[in-house]
């Protein structure tokens, strides 16, 4: 394993998809190789970041425009 | 064909990621679906409300406009209304609600830039991915941020993908489908998800890299 494979490999690692085998490979060259380790750890992070980003609340006029097309389409007000 | 890391819940293994609790899939949904086929509308409606900041979102950060990401919002949950008897429930309901969101947004995107947007055309992955000179981000580079900030930050820098990258990043790692359920869902191969989700979260990471970098904040 070296810094050009494991670009290869790095979609699969990151998901968990490999086999140990390979898995394996891939973390002795991480703790051997410092730039390596530090791309699959801030990777990592940007995932976690994004992932655990929560979505802003609807404006009120969002909301109401929302809420007025399912009254027409559901025949009632929203509760 | 690669496994999707997903346990009971349909969650990702929380070893990348930790799930809000907002996030987590909860048990009812099924019985709300169930009685919203039914014909409870007021099921119906918790799911609306539920789910309508998360598929605003999705809308907005597929289409980079307002108004779009306002009607494919509305056009997706009247859809999944009108269709809800077909659902079988053979995925979440999220996820077929997602489904829904994403065809509506990328036709409006097309619409808007017909020349310029085909999310299944062939695209540079490259060979140029390992990037050099990383700086360590220290472990939670995200709280030097104010929420708002943070959120900021977030937008502007997904913003700046090409289509193909942005939405199939937004579909694995924002809204959690599978690799499969990502590829059944823009009509692509899962190699071709896989290089270009690759391609997207390396150009993120390098994006990141200005705010999160140890040095700049020290």
């Amino acid at each position: 394993m070296n810094c050009k494979t494991l670009v290869v490999e790095l979609e699969d690692y990151l998901d968990e998809e490999l086999d140990s085998e390979l898995r394996t490979s891939i973390e002795v060259h991480l703790a051997k190789c410092k730039n390596c380790k530090l791309i699959v750890d801030t990777t990592k992070k940007t995932i976690q970041i994004f992932c655990n980003s929560e979505p802003a609340p609807l404006s009120e006029d969002t909301r109401h425009r929302l809420h007025d097309a399912l009254v027409k389409k559901l025949g009632r007000p929203r509760a | 064909m690669s496994t999707p890391k997903m346990n009971a819940t349909g969650e990702k293994s929380p070893q990348t990621r930790a799930p809000l609790p907002s996030q987590v899939v909860k048990e009812d949904e099924p019985i709300l679906v169930a009685a919203a086929k039914a014909g409870d509308i007021s099921a119906f409606e918790t799911l609306v409300s539920r789910y309508e900041r998360k598929i605003f979102r999705l809308a907005q950060n597929i289409t980079q406009n307002r108004e779009d990401a306002e009607d494919v919002m509305q056009e997706a949950f009247l859809k999944a209304y009108e269709h809800l008897s077909g659902f079988q429930g053979n995925s979440r309901f999220y996820t077929w609600l997602v489904r829904i969101a994403v065809n509506q947004a990328l036709m409006k995107l097309r619409k808007r830039r017909p020349n310029q947007v085909s999310i299944d055309e062939d695209v540079n992955t490259g060979n140029d991915l390992i990037p050099r000179e990383i700086e360590d981000w220290g472990p939670s580079p995200e709280e030097r941020y104010k929420q708002s900030e943070l959120a900021g930050i977030l937008n502007s820098t997904i913003a700046d993908l090409d289509p193909p990258f942005r939405i199939v990043f937004q579909l694995r790692d924002i809204e959690e489908l599978s690799t499969e359920e990502t590829a059944e869902a823009l009509g692509l191969s899962v190699p071709a998800v896989k290089s270009r989700l690759l391609r997207a979260r390396l150009k993120l990471r390098q994006k990141l890299d200005r705010y999160f970098r140890r040095s700049e904040n020290q």
